[in-house]
């Protein structure tokens, strides 16, 4: 197998999207916990969720992407310690999600804008959404509808 | 009891609550009286789910005998399970399984802040994961449960009859035995008279806020932790495992 150094595989990395939200990589996602290179290459992953349905779907794309770029030796490892929080959604991840109409995860007390019109007055309408992540929203100014990245 | 195998029994009793809860969860799927409690209801068993496979896949390792998360979910019979009594509760109306899943995370909230404390690494590991979501859960059912409670007269009488049915099956969930023992005191694990003390502190505030009447001293049934279920439990089991005991290994 040809050498590879760290930093290629997280551009490579970089590439493959979430499949729930496909405008975030799992890089902007802050699921890639560690990546090492030795005779094969081991890339350890942790899951948003302990239900989350993608978790096996992002390690066969994992596979499928380094493949696809000649690596034959590949590990993925599973870690769950530290939990992931969405404190490790990159600043880059963050201005994708907003650009997609999701609005990125808030810290408590702060206002949650709305990702059509950025208006302040926006209101709950469920603590759950579409998916494990994501909280449902409405703008009080636009009237749009709109999904929330739940702070975890 | 040795030390190993406590170990073994007290992570299946953890996926098997968390399994058994997740299919009466199911159960309710496409059945809430609004879309929001809907998206809520799957969110939940879905939790729930992870935290069972997670659960079992270590049970698996520990036992080094090849079975698989699939094997202990869908291959054993009814009496080796070992959930708690009050999970396997049908679901009855709304309120029942409000007061249901209310009285199991006020405790488990405080069971998983203490294993994230315990001497096995994994189990912390897990618990420390199911935290965060066990949290956010507990705060969206105490809210119903204070919305019932202080509702209308209707909804107060109906969730209150809930409270008093359920309330029996409480006190297996602080009922120490030999597992909880060997695990408390050869890995630091949970003290159970501890966490009913907070248990009791955080049931009792949520039910004067609710306006709801704290139920009787009485009898608490058991018997879930060693195997015993109630007769609705064998058609939940029947129904859970259908698939794969008509087809072993099926796979779509």
């Amino acid at each position: 197998m040809a050498v590879v150094s760290r930093e290629q595989v997280y551009a490579w990395l970089a590439q493959v999207p979430d499949p729930e939200i496909p405008v975030l990589s799992i890089l902007d996602l802050g699921i890639v916990r560690d990546v090492t290179v030795d005779n094969g290459v081991t890339v350890s992953l942790t899951p948003t969720y302990s239900g989350c349905p993608a978790t096996e779907f992002i390690e066969s794309s994992v596979r499928t992407a380094l493949k696809q770029q000649g690596l034959e030796s590949i590990q993925i490892k599973r870690v769950l310690s530290p939990p992931w929080t969405t404190d490790w959604i990159s600043d880059e991840g963050r201005k994708k999600l907003h650009a997609y109409g999701i609005a990125p995860p808030v810290v408590a007390n702060q206002s949650i804008a709305c990702p059509q019109c950025d208006s302040p007055h926006t209101e709950r309408i469920s603590e759950f959404g579409s998916t494990a992540c994501k909280a449902s929203w409405r703008c009080r100014d636009c009237l749009e509808p709109f999904e929330y990245f739940k702070c975890l | 009891m040795n030390k190993d195998d406590a170990v073994l029994a007290y992570v299946l009793r953890l996926a098997d609550n968390a399994l058994i809860l997740a299919q009466r969860m199911v159960e309710l799927v496409a059945a809430k009286p609004e879309l929001e409690e809907e998206l809520a209801n799957a969110n939940f068993a879905l939790d729930y789910i992870g935290q069972a496979r997670m659960l079992y896949t270590y049970a698996a390792e520990l036992e080094g005998a090849g079975r698989s998360e699939d094997d202990f979910a869908f291959m054993r019979d009814g009496n080796e399970f070992r959930n708690l009594l009050l999970l396997e509760q049908p679901n009855g109306h709304f309120g029942d399984s409000v007061v249901r899943q209310y009285l199991f995370e006020a405790f488990y909230v405080h069971l998983l802040d203490a294993l994230t404390q315990c001497d096995d690494e994994r189990i912390a590991e897990i618990a420390a994961r199911a935290i965060k979501e066990v949290r956010y859960h507990l705060r969206h059912i105490s809210h119903w449960l204070i919305r019932l409670g202080d509702g209308t007269d209707e909804s107060r009488q109906r969730v209150q009859a809930s409270l008093d049915e359920l309330w029996r099956f409480t006190g297996e969930m602080f009922a120490s035995d030999e597992v909880d023992i060997v695990v408390r005191d050869t890995l630091a694990g949970p003290d159970l008279d501890a966490i009913a003390v907070l248990w009791r502190r955080d049931v009792e505030g949520v039910i004067a806020t609710a306006t709801l009447q704290l139920p009787q001293e009485q009898w608490m049934a058991s018997g879930g932790k060693q195997g015993q279920h109630g007769e609705p439990f064998g058609f939940l089991i029947a129904e859970m495992q259908i698939m794969q005991r008509l087809y072993p290994g099926a796979t779509w």
